[in-house]
């Protein structure tokens, strides 16, 4: 596989070390990594996937808003990597553990120091357990 | 494609009895290309020497920059074709994400840091962003890459033909992460630029211990730079950007280590004024 841009290297490496759940996709918006925080709330294990492409984690967590299933356009770190700029949102998803959660979430672009957009990364904590 | 040392120091000139072997004048190196394309990396102390040697007669001349920190841009102003009427002097090196390398590189040459503007000098200057994308100096292939070290930095790959040359002088891809990790080709600095270099120039400032003590400095180990050596297939490794306070026994040690490291890559330690033909 080919090396990832720099700003992605160094932003999985931070995110190695950080408490708080991170989710990063790339320029395609598939995912390029999750963070051991971000595994416990989504009840999956980065070890144990291959690929999560855009179209399985806009819609493999059951993401839903007050209105119902949430579409896959509202969805914080959509917004990021299709308007490129900062977008929040509370949202509920069931993880792969089968476990309802009521999360935060703040999504923000990736662009590199020419302005290249480099991906995307979606922090999230969670509000309260619904099981 | 011939490559020339002419600094092969980090951080600061060093020169001294202590230093002889290795060089004390800090990073420059010359890429003689096979049609005789000239073409410098890095305007360090070493290219003062280089200047006063290249001949009269070049019309052009082209500085890739990796960074500009002071041990890298410092001999710019006391480069001869700079000041050369008739020759075009072509200088390349990472922009800031709100400054172009001209706006940036003027801070240095410029008062009070330096007594002549560069819109002064004789010379036909003209600024390029590094590329990031292969663009075609004379008859060698360039690229460049963002790669890990503080501040805007690059590395460099150059192709003459079927021979690469790759230069990343100042990297510390351990910051990435482990650079022996079964996914480390995806997740470390420099792996595009480097990978399969006949030769590749790599910064190798610190013993593993000295290393240990200053993390996110920009710099790798020995060992650390014999696995980027080994991840990438280089099949020779100019070890480079010696530390200033390293005398000549202390580099040999640090290169012996990295070469233990790394049988199978030809492990060497950069000297001031050697030549490699690739």
């Amino acid at each position: 596989m080919a090396q990832e841009p720099l700003e992605l290297i160094l932003f999985r490496q931070l995110s190695s070390s950080l408490a708080i759940p991170i989710f990063m996709v790339d320029a395609d918006g598939d995912m390029a990594f999750l963070n051991e925080a971000a595994e416990q709330l989504l009840g999956v294990r980065l070890d144990e996937i291959d690929e999560m492409p855009f179209e399985a984690w806009t819609t493999g967590f059951a993401a839903r808003d007050e209105a119902g299933e949430a579409p896959v356009e509202s969805l914080p770190l959509v917004r990021a990597i299709r308007e490129r700029r900062p977008a929040h949102g509370p949202l509920t998803i069931t993880g792969g553990d089968g476990v309802s959660r009521r999360i935060e979430i703040t999504a923000f672009p990736l662009e590199g120091a020419r302005g290249r957009f480099i991906g995307a990364v979606a922090m999230f904590w969670e509000a309260a357990t619904d099981e | 494609m011939k490559v020339t040392f002419w600094g092969t120091r980090g951080s600061l000139a060093s020169a001294g009895p202590e230093t002889v072997r290795y060089g004390g004048n800090t990073a420059c190196v010359q890429v003689t290309g096979s049609d005789g394309t000239c073409v410098v990396l890095d305007a360090g102390t070493g290219i003062r020497r280089l200047g006063s040697a290249l001949s009269k007669d070049l019309t052009r001349v082209d500085v890739l920059l990796t960074h500009l920190h002071m041990d890298h841009i410092q001999g710019l102003g006391f480069f001869d074709p700079l000041f050369r009427p008739g020759i075009e002097v072509h200088l390349w090196g990472p922009p800031s994400t709100t400054q172009d390398l001209r706006a940036r590189l003027t801070r240095y040459l410029s008062p009070p840091l330096f007594p002549i503007r560069v819109r002064d000098v004789a010379s036909d200057v003209h600024f390029h962003n590094a590329p990031d994308s292969p663009v075609d100096i004379g008859g060698l292939e360039i690229c460049g890459a963002e790669i890990i070290h503080p501040g805007p930095t690059v590395g460099y790959r150059i192709r003459d033909g079927d021979r690469v040359l790759a230069y990343l002088s100042d990297h510390e891809p351990a910051m990435g992460g482990d650079i022996e990790a079964r996914d480390a080709a995806r997740w470390t600095s420099g792996v595009d630029i480097a990978m399969g270099a006949d030769l590749l120039i790599h910064d190798i400032q610190y013993s593993p211990e000295e290393r240990a003590e200053r993390i996110g400095w920009g710099h790798s180990s020995s060992l650390e730079a014999a696995a980027f050596a080994r991840l990438v297939g280089a099949r020779r490794l100019a070890a480079f950007h010696h530390d200033p306070g390293h005398d000549d026994a202390a580099v040999d040690a640090i290169v012996a280590e990295a070469a233990e490291a790394a049988p199978e890559v030809g492990v060497f330690g950069a000297r001031e004024g050697a030549s490699i033909d690739l």
